[in-house]
């Protein structure tokens, strides 16, 4: 690389965006500069509602109208100012010369066409060619962003093909017209850690191989690291720092930085240590002993099959293996946790815990079956299981009250009334730090951390045993993230309440958990305390999950590029498939590898 | 009417929802025309200015046509020369039973099948949904008469009649919105704590049907007063000459182009009626809603 400055391909100058609210205009993006040089990849980063998604929209001449318009900036790509240039013309900015990647690729995916039409139709976008043209164009394109069996995939449909697959179909209808800039926002967000390591590695390669610049947006710290040339982080719509990559991580200058860059929690930090990362943060005496009178959940051969249903009768055709034949113990004041891809069976598993889904084998709660119960024979049980779940605001009910909400519960099982259930609620309003005056308001009046500290408030009221908590952390920001974690971490020294703890961010499992058990296909493939799991992870799949995880340091080497997209097995099999059979290997200290029989 | 599954209990800090409806223009209006017809059919014995069954000498033209309206029969007169008015207002009478008794009754049997069958599934799905479809796919018309032939025709056999066929589609709309709504994290969460079938069903589902059912009921007002006018037609259900509005169309439909009064007039009444309840409804649903709050 040369010292001078690579020319700029796009130079944004004091871009404002502002949002018509009921409230009166409101400004989004404010006064936002950049250049992005040729070749290089910026990487805007910052958290929900920092603007950086308005910023790529706005480029692109895409904002919502005529909600959010631009007030006030430029954006000269190649002499002209593309945010000022009338629709006609635009048309032809996008695409061949700005191409864009969305975060949900089933979503910009037209799920009624199939994918070499649609394909088709954004390499003929600006002037059709031959049919044999075009499909020729399609195929190099698919063989490009590595989909194996480029030629079948042209007759599939969106739903056919996993996250991954579609995420690189629209790739690759984003590269149809060789664009010079691809904008990408949040493109990996939606995909597991193995698919989104493979999708980072096809950006940069296709990068290299092309020459594009490349806007990245996002709010992972651990994807900017391992991206980025240049990195602008944003906050409130307005540029807090832009720096190249290595100063923002090693000599951040701004104060905002330097917190986002502590809140992201690093795989590996906490090796050589036993207890989640909250308990050593405190003198040793503050925590309490736990008294070990036997596992509070006990769970045998767990299995959990649906049938999935075709033809005329309904009758059963195929069926999803989600969970096959799982063993595990909760002890008291314990945190396990489950920790897997999508489709893994790790919250199928949970909501077996509370019987909200049929399923075989045999749980017990403190020493009670569950199997079998019908709701009502089921709530005492559930006074000591409760869940909190991954989206804090679909899980309350937005036409009530939070303080309703947070008593419903108590309601439910008929503990409190009147003023004891007020205070009993108030109570729990300020234990998770919400005052006790925001009973009154609406779930849509408070931020997605708060809503989750709602929603744990609610699972609390009932004193329960043991908490389900299923990707609670995954929507919420990092800054926000770390203190819900620390939240939940904090009421367990208090209470000594168990979770099972339900993610797929290593990361997060490694502060949080006493003990750790990496699921893959309906199936435990390792279990063991978390020092064992992450000094000393023994499966091969372990180690794939931990790799697979971006690391926000970069001057670590960047993964290679891996030839050919490799997908999830689906658990989806036919009628009468019989799971091989595994036995699990004790390697030492209770660390279990499991291993697949031959016949 | 369905606005009465909403729970009423009025906020201390915030108005009661009478009071914040009263504040709302349009739903004034909607409030003020059917507080209207509710005294004009209460009432129509001292409102109305004739004897709504008197064939006026001086209600017909010298050919025998029909007056237009004027100064003495201010909405005209009819064929045979009775006084529009105090047709359409003794008709109020009729016609509010069946467009909001009848109607109202329809769209509490549909919401209820619609979310019982969306929400439990398998066989109550089944068992329920199959009604509703042969409900749907047998003749209104052909059930309505069967009826209305079994039982002596009166003004309550033609509501039930009008209830007993008018909730199928309610019940459609109602169990599509409930499978979705029964799949959102909120009622796993409510069935995570323990909550039972009926609070789920009727404190965390009904109230976001609310507004779809207030839809469908302020469309059903227009229909149910004209199916009323049909079945009275075929001889099932108000004899004449007892009036409704419906029928008062019915009757004059044939010289809509020489007397063009008689048919615009009563069916400016359903379409007001109608509006008026869809107004109110529209209002209740943001009031209600409180996501809704602070829009306006």
């Amino acid at each position: 690389m040369t010292e001078q400055t690579p020319p700029s391909l796009l130079e944004v100058d004091g871009l404002t965006v502002q949002v018509a609210t009921p409230a009166g205009a409101q400004t989004v993006v404010d006064g936002l500069s950049f250049r992005l040089a040729r070749g290089k990849t910026l990487c805007i980063a910052g958290e929900s509602g920092s603007g950086k998604s308005m910023t790529a929209l706005s480029l692109m001449q895409l904002l919502p109208k005529p909600t959010a318009r631009v007030t006030a900036g430029t954006a000269r790509l190649a002499g002209r100012d593309i945010l000022a240039l009338p629709e006609a013309e635009m048309r032809r900015v996008r695409g061949r010369h700005i191409g864009m990647i969305f975060q949900e690729p089933m979503t910009s995916l037209n799920p009624v066409l199939s994918i070499g039409r649609q394909l088709g139709d954004a390499i003929i976008a600006h002037g059709a060619g031959s049919e044999k043209e075009t499909r020729r164009r399609a195929l190099e394109l698919l063989d490009q962003v590595q989909i194996p069996e480029p030629e079948r995939r042209l007759s599939q449909y969106p739903h056919e093909l996993s996250g991954g697959m579609r995420q690189r179909v629209v790739i690759a209808m984003a590269l149809a017209q060789n664009p010079e800039i691809l904008i990408a926002d949040e493109p990996t967000t939606a995909l597991d850690v193995t698919v989104q390591a493979q999708i980072l590695a096809l950006i940069r390669k296709l990068q290299a191989d092309r020459g594009i610049s490349v806007i990245l947006i996002t709010h992972d710290m651990g994807v900017v690291a391992e991206m980025a040339d240049d990195v602008l982080v944003m906050q409130h719509g307005r540029m807090v720092e832009r720096s190249p990559v290595d100063v923002i991580f090693s000599a951040p200058r701004e104060e905002y930085t330097r917190r986002l860059l502590a809140a992201v929690p690093r795989l590996g930090e906490m090796k050589g240590t036993l207890q989640p990362k909250r308990v050593l943060a405190r003198p040793a005496e503050a925590c309490p002993a736990r008294q070990e009178d036997g596992p509070l959940v006990e769970v045998e051969n767990l299995t959990v099959r649906f049938d999935i249903k075709g033809g005329i009768l309904q009758r059963a055709v195929r069926r999803v293996h989600a969970v096959e034949g799982i063993y595990f113990t909760i002890r008291r004041g314990e945190t396990l946790s489950l920790v897997g891809e999508s489709g893994c069976g790790k919250s199928t598993t949970g909501k077996a815990l509370l019987n909200l889904i049929p399923w075989q084998g045999n749980i017990r709660v403190a020493g009670r079956s569950t199997k079998g119960l019908r709701p009502t024979a089921m709530r005492p049980i559930l006074r000591d299981v409760q869940m909190i779940f991954q989206d804090p605001y679909a899980s309350l009910d937005p036409r009530m009250r939070v303080g309703d909400l947070v008593a419903e519960p108590l309601v439910i099982h008929g503990l409190a009334k009147g003023s004891e259930l007020t205070d009993r609620v108030a109570y729990l309003f300020r234990r998770v730090g919400l005052s006790p005056e925001q009973m009154r308001r609406y779930p849509h009046e408070f931020s997605g951390g708060q809503r989750q500290r709602i929603c744990i408030a609610r699972a609390l009221s009932l004193s329960p045993k043991l908490i389900v908590a299923d990707e609670s952390v995954a929507a919420l920001d990092v800054s926000i993230q770390a203190q819900v974690l620390d939240l939940l971490q904090d009421i367990q020294d208090e209470t000594g309440i168990s979770y099972l703890f339900i993610s797929h961010d290593m990361a997060v499992v490694e502060q949080i958990s006493h003990r750790v058990a990496v699921m893959y296909m309906g199936r435990f493939v390792e279990m063991g305390t978390r020092a064992q799991i992450f000094e000393n992870p023994q499966h091969p799949y372990t180690r794939k999950l931990m790799q697979a995880v971006p690391v926000a340091d970069p001057s670590r080497p960047r993964r290679a590029f891996v030839e050919k997209a490799e997908d999830l097995p689906s658990p989806i099999h036919p009628l009468g498939y019989v799971p091989p059979r595994q036995e699990a290997r004790d390697i030492g200290g209770g660390h279990l590898v499991w291993e697949t029989l031959r016949a | 009417m369905s606005q009465t599954a909403v729970e009423t209990e009025a906020p201390v800090s915030t108005p009661s929802v009478l009071a914040r409806l009263l504040r709302r223009p349009l739903a004034l209006t909607g409030l003020v025309i059917i507080a209207v017809v509710v005294v004009a059919a209460v009432f129509a014995r001292w409102l109305a200015p004739y004897d709504p069954y008197e064939q006026f000498f001086e209600g017909l033209t010298l050919e025998g046509a029909p007056l237009p309206p004027n100064a003495q029969f201010w909405f005209g007169t009819d064929l045979v020369g009775r006084d529009l008015l105090s047709r359409l207002i003794y008709g109020a009478q009729t016609s509010l039973i069946i467009g909001v008794v009848a109607n109202g009754i329809a769209v509490i049997i549909g919401s209820l099948v619609g979310i019982t069958a969306g929400y439990f599934r398998g066989w109550v799905d089944t068992v329920l949904m199959r009604l509703t479809d042969l409900m749907m796919a047998f003749p209104a018309l052909l059930l309505a008469i069967v009826l209305a032939a079994t039982f002596r025709p009166s003004l309550w056999i033609v509501a039930l009649v009008i209830a007993m066929v008018n909730w199928v589609q309610i019940a459609r709309v109602t169990y599509t919105e409930t499978r979705s709504i029964a799949e959102r994290d909120f009622v796993v969460a409510e069935r995570a704590m323990g909550a039972g079938a009926g609070r789920i069903l009727f404190r965390h589902i009904l109230p976001h049907l609310l507004s779809t059912i207030i839809v469908w009921a302020t469309l059903g007002i227009a229909t149910t007063v004209l199916l009323e006018a049909t079945l009275s037609f075929l001889g099932i259900g108000v004899q004449p000459p007892t009036p409704s509005w419906g029928n008062i169309i019915f009757e004059n439909q044939t010289y809509f182009t020489s007397a063009p009064w008689l048919v615009f007039i009563p069916g400016a009444a359903i379409l007001a009626l109608a509006l008026a309840f869809n107004l109110v409804g529209d209002a209740l649903r943001d009031i209600l809603d409180p996501t809704q709050q602070g829009r306006h």
